[in-house]
């Protein structure tokens, strides 16, 4: 190096590059603690109960709403159980309906369809997973909504319901229809990736052990992309928890946690999650105290949630060094 | 598999590769079977997407949408076009790519090009590349969120309006396009860092050899050599930001039109006043916002749309130019 003209150059470069790329390592530590900070006060005031069941959502946002500069401790009162649950069964379900839809995609592009349509079946996953979140929203809004509202939903449904919800077709199932659609191009996209690298001879010796090309598939090959499988799901999970705008759309927007009990009705009842109580509640940002931090806490426990996700998504991918696919 | 050949074993049946279907055990039928419906449903989703956004564009976009402002009216046919969100969606990506693009491509270059030699070069590269890996998990509405913690702290007040109490809104486009470049990070640190990757190292050992130093060789030889992959990357990243709603909902406010902050810099007013994108004006015109024009929230969609056909298409034709499309359809970053 001492020969070089300038050695001190090419290390000052080094340093500016280095300093430049930690900048994200600092970027990600300054989200943590800022919204860790700013949803303390709730946490300070609810403890773990902030996590359970207890009153009415509504009532307690609402009263937050009210509520000045200076609040009294009594404002911070929440108990958030209801769109944790929202959260939940709209996430779960949706990757239930994405997880074999999405493999028996991905099985159809590399092992089955023909050429020609393969390359179609390409770009319609691109497509697929390109189209923004406002527009599943704007045509679950203003397609399917109305659609159920009008000729699904009976009227007999509507009337056992009518003291404790209103029935209006925005809610649950086209919230869970529109984010199905959402996440499986990403798990196709994954899955393709990984069966795409799974080496010929496999197949080839499944094959001259006499099996069928479809139980070539069933036993060696998916068995191989078990790994990329999961992980897969585990990054759609991520994506499904953070998905605010479609939901805040198409679901209703009212606090409210569809009853299994109600029995069919229960598909078309209204459920608010954690990412689209943000986004319908986004003035509150900076504004009321109250409202403000526990806006912060939704937003800090979905971080935690996705982070958690994120690293063992990570842990699943190690296997599939093997292979040296990149996920 | 060849059945060709006299050396089959006693009176096994010919089996030719696609022809063995009438063999196959039901329930491998029926696996056939769902892998065709899954393939074709999802193609069929596609094809409707795109044939019912064509006709409501051919029924409600009029060129004079492209080129007229919002006005507040209650009822349609008066309130105006969408001139103020084309001009936030070009904003917030400029922003958005010219804040990105030196800090991914400088990652990507100092990862692969300095981030070998040593124990601690390659604890600190982990880090980095961990980090950008939690950026690209996080959702856009948490981005969001922590937008609106960052640009509401009083020294940062030059970016966004003062509201009344003394705050800061922390609401203007130097704010969402800050957060957008989050979003753009990702994929144009990716695509940057294989294309360096995929460099093969004797280019480098021949510019050593002709005695450039690393920055040297970084400038002449490998940044020229990546330019189509950055390219990929930043076109990725610009379909990331003008599909993005959650983050102009949060940190741009609800305002249709542009609204500048009064009394500085001509351009800086702009960038520090509030205004609205495609998406967000798609959203407040969507019955859940308050617009309730649906004719001028479809008119908006079909644009943003095209926007974002064009982008896939524009990263195909890179990919095929550079005519080393290994086939794979990682759909841009950890996808």
């Amino acid at each position: 190096m001492q020969r070089l003209k300038k050695p001190w150059t090419d290390h000052r470069a080094e340093l500016l590059l280095g300093a430049v790329s930690l900048s994200t390592g600092l970027i990600v530590l300054f989200m943590i603690a800022f919204v860790t900070a700013r949803a303390w006060p709730t946490f300070a005031h609810n403890g773990l109960s902030w996590l359970a069941p207890g009153g009415s959502l509504k009532v307690q946002v609402e009263g937050m709403l009210a509520t000045s500069t200076k609040p009294p401790a009594s404002a911070y009162h929440v108990r958030a159980w209801p769109i944790i649950y929202g959260t939940l069964l709209i996430t779960g379900l949706a990757v239930l309906l994405a997880l074999p839809l999405a493999v028996l995609s991905a099985v159809f592009i590399v092992e089955l369809a023909p050429l020609a349509l393969r390359r179609t079946m390409i770009r319609v996953v691109r497509l697929l997973a390109s189209v923004p979140s406002v527009i599943w929203g704007l045509l679950g809004i203003l397609v399917l909504v109305p659609f159920l509202g009008n000729h699904v939903i009976t009227a007999a449904e509507r009337t056992s319901l009518q003291n404790t919800v209103q029935l209006t077709g925005a809610g649950l199932i086209i919230a869970v229809v529109l984010l199905t659609l959402m996440i499986t191009p990403i798990m196709v996209a994954l899955t393709c990736d990984a069966l795409a690298a799974v080496p010929g001879a496999w197949r080839e010796g499944a094959a001259a052990l006499g099996v069928n090309r479809l139980r070539a598939i069933r036993a060696v090959t998916l068995r191989a992309v078990r790994p990329a499988i999961v992980a897969a799901t585990v990054l759609a999970t991520a994506r499904a928890l953070g998905e605010a705008i479609m939901i805040s759309m198409v679901s209703g927007s009212v606090f409210f946690s569809p009853r299994p009990s109600d029995g069919v009705a229960f598909l078309f009842e209204p459920v608010r999650t954690l990412a689209s109580t943000i986004v319908d509640f986004r003035e509150g940002l900076g504004g009321a105290p109250a409202l403000n931090s526990t806006l912060y806490a939704f937003a800090l426990l979905l971080l935690f949630s996705v982070f958690v996700l994120s690293l063992a998504g990570y842990l699943v991918k190690l296997p599939l060094r093997k292979y040296q696919v990149r996920g | 598999m060849s059945a060709q050949g006299g050396l089959s074993v006693a009176a096994a049946p010919r089996r030719g590769r696609g022809s063995s279907m009438r063999t196959w055990r039901w329930s491998d039928r029926l696996v056939w079977l769902a892998a065709w419906g899954a393939g074709l449903l999802l193609c069929a989703v596609a094809a409707a997407i795109v044939i019912y956004m064509g006709y409501r564009g051919v029924q409600y976009l009029r060129p004079s949408l492209l080129f007229s402002h919002p006005q507040p009216s209650g009822n349609q046919a008066g309130s105006g076009g969408f001139l103020d969100p084309l001009i936030g969606t070009a904003l917030l990506t400029v922003i958005g790519i010219v804040l990105a693009a030196p800090l991914a491509i400088c990652s990507a270059l100092w990862i692969v090009e300095y981030g070998h030699g040593g124990r601690v070069r390659q604890y600190l590269t982990r880090i980095v590349e961990s980090s950008i890996e939690i950026v690209a998990g996080t959702p856009d509405i948490l981005i969001a969120v922590f937008g609106v913690a960052i640009f509401q702290l009083h020294f940062l007040r030059f970016a966004s309006e003062g509201s009344e109490g003394g705050g800061v809104t922390g609401r203007s486009f130097l704010a969402a396009g800050a957060m957008m470049s989050l979003i753009a990070l990702p994929p144009m640190f990716i695509a940057t860092r294989d294309g360096l990757q995929a460099v093969p190292t004797h280019m480098r050992e021949a510019a050593f050899a002709l005695g450039k130093t690393r920055i040297a060789t970084i400038r002449r030889v490998l940044l020229p050599s990546v330019r189509p992959n950055i390219a990929t990357g930043v076109t990725l990243g610009i379909s990331r930001i003008i599909a993005d709603t959650a983050i102009v909902l949060v940190l741009l406010g609800d305002e249709l039109r542009l609204s500048p902050h009064h009394g500085g810099l001509p351009v800086f007013n702009l960038l520090r006043g509030a205004g609205s994108s495609l998406t967000s004006y798609v959203y407040d015109n969507s019955p859940a916002g308050e617009g309730a024009a649906p004719q001028k929230a479809y008119a908006a969609a079909v644009v943003l749309l095209l926007f974002v056909l064009l982008l896939n298409l524009a990263v195909e034709s890179i990919a095929r130019r550079q005519s080393r499309s290994g086939g794979s359809l990682a759909i841009g970053g950890f996808v």
